[in-house]
């Protein structure tokens, strides 16, 4: 029905205006965690989110912000579900989504090779301060698993890095 | 319907809950403060998996806290005391190096287990994994090939744990992947990082005899009870505790 198209829609945009509970200035939508908004019945909705790490502590919080969001739009009964497959990437990250990640001070995740992990060494990571490629790591793990953290030698500030996944 | 193999994803699941335990005991002891927070990250990612896995078995919570010693079934590596950082980051150059093998195995897996989910956890697990044996690398790498001292302890770290590593190979119910076939390219990776490290690969046996392959049978070495105690003691006196 079209209408019901046109009403899914609108709770999808709803449900990826969402922030990121740790990156608030990414949206869900530009992170790229929303697998899909179905409107199962009148007021009952089903959304199924993607984890970025299995071990996501925020994936709780974003499940309950999206049910609060949702009630707003007037859906009382939601049901938020997580899918791993297929696995999440720093590839489902929209451009957008980089570019204020970078305007964040983090410097945004580079394409992927196939199956992920570390990239290797060789191509640098731009500092998102002042975009010197004269970077150098100083932990695989920053202030959460899916950042590294790294110092950029000609500014010398210290930058948060989303690792490539 | 899925059909879980069960034995298989509690197996998994208590390697990965158990290490998880084990690298959170370094949270505020760690040698800098970079590590406190990368054992962590790694801590958490094993965490999730765990989570997963033991919930494809039925309540995690039941799983985690509520089995006795006898009744996990994570190897024995795992399990061990952290000792100082080198047997920590030995402990993981093993580990990480058979999970990341076994979970590439594990998520090309076809037939009826894949929608078990198993190879779906696996697809994803296998990109995290990839960073914590990059960890395990870069740090057997700076201490091996260090000072005197810091590769006398390294080597003594992959000496100690060398007895644990056979079991990691052992065939297991219900998991699709063949696990003997995976110490050729596991004992040619770690070589490889051995002799970089300008270490010596360890020539003791792989197991120890009275006890091999018995941490997937349930039986566990010393320390494994106290390690559980004070990861059950607080979910066994307040039963369905939560914050």
């Amino acid at each position: 029905m079209v209408t019901t198209t046109a009403l899914e829609e609108g709770l999808r945009q709803a449900v990826g205006a969402v922030p990121d509970p740790e990156l608030p200035v990414l949206s869900l939508e530009e992170l790229g965690i929303v697998r899909g908004v179905h409107l199962l019945g009148p007021g009952r909705v089903e959304v199924e989110l993607t984890p970025t790490y299995t071990g996501c502590p925020a994936i709780d919080t974003m499940a309950a912000d999206v049910t609060r969001v949702l009630r707003e739009h007037g859906i009382p009964e939601v049901s938020v579900c997580t899918v791993l497959s297929p696995p999440w990437s720093t590839d489902a990250i929209s451009a957008e989504g980089r570019r204020k990640l970078a305007e964040f001070g983090i410097a945004p995740p580079r394409p992927t090779r196939d199956g992920g992990g570390p990239v290797p060494v060789g191509l640098s990571v731009r500092c998102p301060h002042c975009g010197s490629l004269d970077t150098t790591l100083l932990s695989r793990f920053s202030s959460t698993a899916c950042k590294a953290l790294r110092r950029c030698e000609s500014c010398r500030e210290p930058f948060d890095h989303f690792k490539e996944l | 319907m899925n059909r879980v193999p069960v034995t298989a994803a509690i197996a998994l699941g208590d390697d990965a809950l158990v290490l998880a335990q084990r690298l959170g005991e370094w949270a505020g002891h760690a040698p800098v403060l970079e590590e406190d927070v990368a054992l962590a990250n790694i801590a958490l990612d094993l965490l999730g998996q765990a989570r997963t896995l033991l919930s494809m078995a039925g309540d995690e919570d039941q799983h985690a806290y509520l089995r006795e010693e006898r009744e996990f079934r994570n190897v024995q590596l795992v399990e061990q005391p952290n000792g100082d950082f080198a047997h920590t980051i030995a402990r993981q150059l093993y580990f990480a190096t058979y999970q990341q093998l076994m979970y590439s195995e594990l998520a090309t897996a076809q037939s009826e287990l894949e929608q078990g989910g198993l190879a779906a956890l696996a697809a994803k697990a296998v990109k995290e994994v990839a960073y914590h044996r990059d960890h395990a690398v870069q740090w057997t790498l700076r201490l091996g090939d260090g000072t005197p001292e810091s590769h006398e302890r390294m080597q003594r770290a992959l000496d100690a744990l060398w007895r644990y590593t056979g079991e990691l190979f052992q065939p297991m119910e219900g998991l699709p992947v063949d696990l003997p076939a995976l110490r050729e390219p596991w004992l040619a990776a770690i070589g490889e990082v051995v002799a970089r490290a300008t270490l010596t690969m360890p020539d003791g046996p792989d197991r120890t005899p009275w006890a091999a392959g018995a941490g997937r049978q349930g039986v566990h070495t010393e320390s494994f009870g106290r390690m559980l105690a004070e990861m059950q003691h607080l979910h066994r006196a307040h039963p369905g505790a939560s914050w």
